[in-house]
């Protein structure tokens, strides 16, 4: 349609806004995960005359039992942390994906067969399942990936499978089938372009949570090797020395992994808020 | 015969049936209209012409063999709402070559803008709308042309221009055509003969207009 | 004796903001010079095919608008402007809405309930409109397109209304329940009530209601009796000429081309690109609306 465009407002409008913070925290976040990932290990050495220092201008965040800089090693566990959460929440949401699409087009057994692994899946609790699958696929940053991937496909394909199913009664999808299209045409030209957006903010959404299990695992000693510079190894680490007032040594990566967090959150839910047609005119 | 159903029973439960021991039956190049109450089952009757649903018993035959399931199915329904017809993330071009290619003389006939292939559903309104769809049913193949309350979200202007462009491709290509409509006049002013559904229940008996 | 004007909207226009191309916001005009009016017991057709305005008019004197929406020119109801707190003392109690989307209703609260608090006054109305009593404990998805029009049509009924809009009332009724909802607003104004009854569906409205107002792109073409579609002659502008043509009992001959989109309006008198009668000073100046035969019209050629 073609507009008379009148002349812009001087407050800037809501979609920009959105799509301005999008940006910034995708900014933020990549440099967080470049500066960790290419970070020099030496940044981190052992300094025995450094032992225990409380946050200084030299070291913002302290210096630990073995006098390592806390400050980089945060950085360092959040984007160690940041890659097992891409990685295993874009997995989870890729089989997600397949699984959502397979239960709704599928024969009626099969849907039935995959709805009942979702809510056996979703029935167990969470962390033991996750700890279960890690042990078993041989800790370390694999098991984390698989252990976490394994669990987290269940929610984004339950959202999926209900869309498929009501876009599959949709009066077009009628229409192509009886204009002569098979059911692997339609699916792919008239489904799956709607599941995208889901597909996306579930990824996102999911993100957070993998990072939570990721450092909760590693907490509780499933996870990642103890000389890893994980958020989770540097909290529990840190349990032995809270009680002697050294707050530092937890204070700053937890609040770090909070905002990182937080952060990736806001970014899933302003992509939900762009992609949402009932909201995009406001 | 072109079309044809044979006792047809349809319902969304076993004990319910929608539609029970319905018969109808429509020749090559010959306009019906079917007009009833409100709820009594033209709407479904048309889904089960057109292959859309498939009845509990009885058979749709077509030229005296069974309708196809697969593949391009030659009753063709045109339905009240385009915008439920049309997928709203495709861009108008792409739905229409699902159908088929027509030329641009075809596309002048029907009032297809070429203008309009580039747009989303979205940007068109629900006459411009239906002239795809209308388009959409007359491709090639297609033998039976079913509208079930095509016209009655349109204006009346509209209405017209589709309904004119409409049976006259219907009359050059000897397409058969079942009209479901409320409207009296307008069955009066397409169709050939006019049926009540409550009839078709009993043997198909109808009036000539 | 002249009856009293209870609605009277003059020169009303609405413009959206909009986000067209990209991230620039622009403004969309989709309603200009519009104006209508509605006497205490008469039922005003406002007829015009899909994107005349028609359902934004209803919104814009209930100023149920989306936000982005800009409204100018003068409602008055009453003899008096149609203030926002004024609305807020009348919308539900003077003045109703029989809505076009069954939306409107709360799907978590019983339709009973919805209608009135006063339980007989919700049996009285629902007994009109051929509603089992036992629809009054249903949740609104349990209710077929048909009842949930007649609830609504109910809701109305119920709160004793002076203004009345109807936005699309009878579309998904079959044509018995759109004709003895139509006699239902018949009886309301026959009581005295003002209706607005928007619709697209001229053919059924002229058999009830008493003006018709016929919107194209945005204005109001002309103002005419419902008896004026007798015959042609009666008639004053171009586009209500050509309506009565198309009806299938009339000639069911088209006239080509479509209403113009807002944005991409031509200059001048709107109708002027599909007119028989044009000539260059129609496309000079948008036509004022002038009294012809007991009507309104705003064509500078209509006689």
């Amino acid at each position: 349609m073609k507009m008379k465009v009148l002349p812009a407002e001087k407050r800037p409008n809501r979609r920009a806004m959105i799509g301005i913070v999008c940006v910034l925290i995708f900014l933020i976040l990549i440099t967080l995960y470049i500066v960790g990932a290419s970070m020099n290990e030496l940044l981190f050495e052992p300094d025995f005359s450094q032992k225990l220092l409380p946050p200084t201008m030299k070291h913002p965040f302290g210096t630990d039992f073995l006098g390592r800089d806390m400050f980089a090693r945060t950085i360092k566990g959040l984007s160690l942390s940041m890659f097992i959460g891409a990685t295993a929440s874009g997995a989870a949401a890729v089989i997600a994906l397949i699984v959502g699409i397979v239960a709704a087009l599928g024969k009626t057994w099969l849907d039935h067969f995959l709805n009942w692994v979702i809510d056996l899946t979703m029935g167990i609790p969470h962390t033991v399942l996750l700890i279960l699958i890690a042990i078993a696929t041989g800790r370390g940053i694999t098991g984390l990936i698989i252990g976490i991937s394994l669990t987290h496909w269940t929610g984004i394909a339950r959202i999926i499978r209900g869309e498929v199913l009501q876009i599959r009664s949709r009066r077009y999808i009628t229409a192509s089938r009886k204009l002569g299209k098979s059911r692997l045409w339609v699916a792919v030209r008239h489904i799956l372009p709607h599941m995208i957006p889901q597909f996306f903010i579930g990824l996102v959404l999911q993100f957070p949570h993998a990072i939570m299990h990721e450092s909760g695992l590693t907490f509780l000693g499933y996870g990642m090797p103890p000389e890893t510079p994980a958020i989770g190894i540097i909290l529990s680490e840190s349990m032995r020395y809270l009680s002697a007032g050294m707050w530092w040594l937890a204070f700053f990566p937890g609040a770090a992994l909070a905002i990182v967090v937080l952060l990736i959150d806001k970014l899933g839910e302003s992509l939900k808020l762009a992609l949402d047609p009932a909201s995009a005119q406001e | 015969m072109l079309i044809e159903a044979k006792n047809i029973k349809f319902g969304y439960s076993k004990s319910k049936p929608v539609i029970n021991g319905v018969n109808f039956a429509a020749d090559e190049g010959e306009r019906v209209a079917l007009v009833g109450p409100s709820g009594c089952g033209k709407s479904t009757l048309s889904q089960i012409l057109a292959g859309c649903l498939n009845p509990q018993s009885g058979e749709v035959l077509f030229e005296n063999k069974p309708l196809p399931r697969k593949g391009f199915c030659p009753a063709q329904l045109i339905y009240q709402h385009p915008e439920q017809a049309i997928n709203p993330r495709l861009r108008l071009n792409a739905t229409l070559r699902e159908a088929w290619t027509p030329d641009a003389v075809f596309l002048d006939e029907i009032g297809i803008a070429p203008e309009w292939l580039n747009r989303y559903p979205a940007e068109l309104s629900g006459g411009e709308l239906q002239r795809f769809c209308v388009a959409r049913a007359l491709a090639p193949q297609t033998r039976f042309i079913i509208a079930d309350e095509m016209s009655t979200m349109l204006d009346v202007i509209t209405q017209a221009q589709i309904w004119e462009l409409m049976l006259r491709q219907i009359e050059r290509r000897g397409l058969g055509l079942l009209v479901v409509t409320h409207s009296t006049e307008l069955a009066a002013r397409v169709c050939s003969r006019i049926v009540r559904f409550e009839s078709l229940t009993r043997q198909g008996r109808s009036t000539a207009v | 004796m002249e009856k009293k004007t209870v609605l009277n909207v003059s020169n009303l226009s609405v413009t959206f903001r909009m986000y067209s191309k990209g991230m620039r916001k622009g403004g969309l005009k989709v309603i200009s010079n519009l104006s209508a009016s509605v006497r205490e017991g008469e039922i005003l057709a406002v007829a015009g095919s899909s994107g005349s305005g028609k359902s934004l008019l209803a919104h814009a004197v209930l100023g149920i608008l989306p936000r982005n929406a800009i409204v100018t020119g003068e409602i008055e109801y009453m003899g008096e402007a149609l203030t926002s707190a004024r609305l807020t003392k009348l919308r539900g109690r003077e003045i109703a809405l029989v809505p076009q989307s069954v939306e409107y209703l709360d799907p978590l609260m019983k339709v009973g309930k919805q209608v009135s608090d006063d339980k007989y006054a919700v049996k009285r109305a629902f007994e009109r409109y051929k509603l089992d009593e036992s629809v009054m404990k249903l949740f609104p998805f349990q209710l077929s397109g048909g009842m949930m029009r007649r609830v609504l049509c109910a809701t109305a009924v119920v709160t004793g209304a002076k203004l009345i809009i109807a936005d699309e009332p009878t579309p998904g009724m079959s044509e018995e329940l759109a004709a003895r909802a139509m006699k239902h607003f018949r009886d309301l104004a026959d009581a005295g009530a003002a209706v607005m009854l928007i619709t697209h569906d001229i053919d059924l409205a002229l058999r009830y209601c008493d003006r018709v107002a016929v919107f194209y792109a945005g204005t109001t073409v002309e103002t005419a009796l419902a008896s004026d579609f007798g015959n042609i002659d009666n008639l004053r502008h171009p586009y209500t000429k050509a309506l009565w043509r198309a009806m299938p009992q009339n000639d069911f001959a088209p006239t080509p081309g479509t209403q113009p989109y807002a944005g991409n309006l031509p200059d001048g008198c709107l109708f002027a690109p599909r007119c028989d009668r044009v000539t260059e000073e129609c496309t000079r100046a948008a036509p004022e609306s002038r009294t012809l035969r007991n009507g309104e019209v705003s064509c500078i050629y209509a006689d």
